[in-house]
């Protein structure tokens, strides 16, 4: 446990031991991690899901989260969002354990997500989706809704305002008026990525966000995660199968195999992990990584 | 006014304008005697009707939580209101109806409301067609307990006769019903265009990315069920100033799904225009088909499945959509705009 002190985003496994401080960010040098996952796990019944899983982010850190299908990166994101309980370990977010607090809280402490299988509010326009994401950060009582007082145009003005803002990010604001549900695939990826940014968090999740994309549109969006992290100043931790998009734009990545993390390291020790060519190549002679 | 109409939602503002044109048709039908018995003996009831519809929608349609227990909630208006009603007039013969029938509404709907909660919380952990079923329960229980409370008439029933004295009922009531209508659908309809509204279809559209995006998701579904339920009381309290006894037998099952029936068939979601004009047709249908007498039921019958297809069959989109108000719009522009371009073309010809 001691060498968390030295601020490292992502601890080396034994098979690298990285220079103390080498993996953090130069930007982030001596800040408390944002996020501090200590020996996370869970059982589905026999199956362990998820087992000592522990990582540190820190606050404006890009981090990747691979292995293969069925390696339990999604269920690591819903114990981070508390969708599940863990059966053990504890989740720090800026230091405060958020055990045992609910899905919605979870969010309002500052942990926002999307989905592996998109969820959008697909009745709903792609304005409002937006606004749902602020609801948190909006004012407006129920008596300003139902009786239209000064506040509720304040609010509804100031929601529409952000929310074309945000959409922007994304060249998305001429399609704000359309119905989430009818927007292509990309741009619904795109949609949830600001949905969840509306939310005004502290560590963005995003689970597979270039799944299904094209190679330009997986560039566009390699590029508008950077912007996203230096506009916002927030930490993002992306679970992604494209290689291209991982190595190019996280600065951590942890390899999960079995709901084990097998390997830590930057993209370039990453790459040359044996223990991870292994998992994804599946030689069997091997099998005890 | 430019700028206040651009305040309002385009088809808020249409309901609103049906919803007024509606009322001040009932009024000068009336005034002018126009009225046959039969239409005047509707007036009431369609305005109770349009209320119950457009707050079950809400449930339903924005909310997308099935319930068949808003009879129950509105036999807990009713019977409240009238109750109140009664009590009042009794002590107080001088008081005139304008400060006993608004005092009734708001307590009958507020009875209903925290009636719609109590349900609403253990209501929370089923969903779907289960939901459906406790709320049938609880509208089958509230309607066997009134039978057996002796206060309230028992199984003879509540003499409401008292309270509205006049025998031209419908033009006494309408005042109130009219404005107990207007300013509800006016409420409920700012509501759903507000924050709280979104997060209501939020929870609709996606139950899980609404809780992910930091919404309440319990917090909502009891609020809904409170405000669905207070202006379902609300119409109780019509309906029983409205009858000279109430019967708690005639809040069953059957009601509740004629005013499911109404919010299906006038299309569920955000648009409360399709409630108003299906909650009319729906209650002026079996009245104006008496004359069939024996096919009354069976011509109803038809009609609702014809109207059922109309609505939802997929193959029948293409119709649909070219009697929407919108297509209507864009043609219409399409016109307008081929005109202009003649017209300039015919001007730089003259040149
Ligand atoms: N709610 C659940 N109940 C039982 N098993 C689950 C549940 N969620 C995930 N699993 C199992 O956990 C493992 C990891 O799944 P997942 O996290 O979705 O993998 P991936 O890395 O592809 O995102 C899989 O074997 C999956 O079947
Ligand atoms: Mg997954």
């Amino acid at each position: 446990m001691s060498e968390r002190k030295t601020v490292m985003s992502v601890n080396g496994t034994e098979m690298f031991s990285p220079p103390s401080n080498i993996l953090i960010p130069t930007r982030d040098e001596g800040k408390k991690p944002v996020l501090d996952v200590r020996g996370l796990g869970i059982d589905f019944g026999g199956l362990r899901a998820v087992d000592e899983f522990t990582i540190t982010v820190s606050p404006t850190e890009i981090s990747g989260l691979i292995g293969p299908n069925g390696a339990g990166k999604t269920t690591v994101f819903n114990l981070l969002t508390n969708v599940y309980k863990p059966t053990r370990g504890a989740i720090l977010l800026d230091g405060h354990p958020t055990a045992g607090k609910s899905v919605a809280q979870v969010n309002r402490m500052g942990i926002a997500r999307t989905f592996q299988n998109i969820r959008l509010f697909d009745q709903m326009t792609v304005l409002d989706n937006v606004r749902v994401g602020m609801s948190n950060n909006i004012r407006c009582n129920f008596a300003e809704s139902f009786l239209r007082l000064p506040g509720y145009f304040k609010a509804e003005k100031r929601s529409r305002e952000r929310a074309l803002e945000l959409l922007s990010i994304f060249h998305m604001e001429s399609e704000a008026y359309t119905l989430a549900g009818n927007l292509p695939y990309g741009a619904q990826r795109r949609l949830e990525i600001i949905r969840a940014l509306a939310t005004e968090p502290k560590v963005l999740l995003l689970d597979e966000p270039a799944a299904g994309m094209n190679p330009s549109e997986t560039h566009a969006l390699m590029e508008s995660i950077r912007q996203i992290r230096d506009q916002f100043g927030i930490a993002i931790v992306l679970i992604e199968h494209d290689m291209n998009l991982v190595m190019g734009v996280c600065e951590g990545i942890a390899v999960l195999n079995f709901g084990k993390v097998i390997a830590k390291g930057t993209p370039d020790q990453i790459k040359n992990n044996e223990a991870v060519i292994e998992a994804y190549l599946g030689r069997q002679e091997k099998k005890e990584a | 006014m430019k700028k206040f109409l651009s305040r309002i939602n385009r088809r808020d503002a249409l309901t609103l304008l049906v919803l007024v044109g509606i009322f001040a048709f009932f009024f000068i039908m009336l005034e002018t005697g126009a009225a046959s018995n039969q239409f005047k003996n509707m007036i009431i009831p369609m305005s109770y009707y349009i209320l119950l519809a457009i707050s079950l929608n809400l449930m339903v349609g924005v909310l997308g939580e099935l319930s068949l227990g808003h009879a129950g909630f509105m036999s807990v208006g009713a019977y409240t209101g009238c109750f109140l009603s009664v009590m009042l007039v009794e002590k107080f013969p001088e008081l005139p109806m304008y400060v006993y029938l608004p005092v009734a509404m708001l307590c009958g709907g507020l009875m209903a409301a925290l009636f719609g909660v109590l349900i609403g919380i253990p209501a929370l952990r089923v969903k779907g067609d289960y939901l459906a079923i406790v709320t049938l329960a609880f509208c089958e229980i509230i309607k066997t307990v009134i039978i057996n409370l002796e206060f309230l008439g028992g199984a003879i029933g509540f003499d409401t006769d008292s309270i509205v004295p006049d025998r031209n009922k419908a033009l006494t009531l309408l005042p109130y019903a009219a404005f107990a209508v207007i300013v509800s659908a006016i409420l409920i309809m700012n509501l759903v265009r507000s924050k709280h509204g979104r997060a209501i279809m939020a929870v609709r559209d996606n139950r899980i990315a609404a809780e992910a995006c930091g919404i309440n998701v319990n917090f909502y579904k009891v609020a809904v069920f409170g405000i669905a339920a207070f202006f379902a009381g609300i119409a109780g309290v019509l309906y029983g100033h409205n009858d000279v006894l109430l019967k708690s037998a005639n809040f069953d099952f059957n009601m509740s799904i004629e005013i499911l029936v109404m919010v299906v068939l006038g299309g569920m979601g955000s648009n409360m225009l399709g409630s108003v004009i299906a909650a009319v047709v729906m209650t002026a249908l079996p009245e104006m088909l008496r004359d069939f007498s024996d096919y009354r039921m069976l011509i109803y019958s038809v009609m609702l499945i014809v109207i059922m297809l109309f609505t939802s069959a997929p193959a029948l989109a293409g119709i649909r959509e070219r009697l929407s108000l919108g297509f209507i719009k864009e043609s219409l522009q399409k016109k307008m705009a081929k005109k202009a371009e003649k017209k300039k073309a015919g001007k730089e010809e003259e040149k």
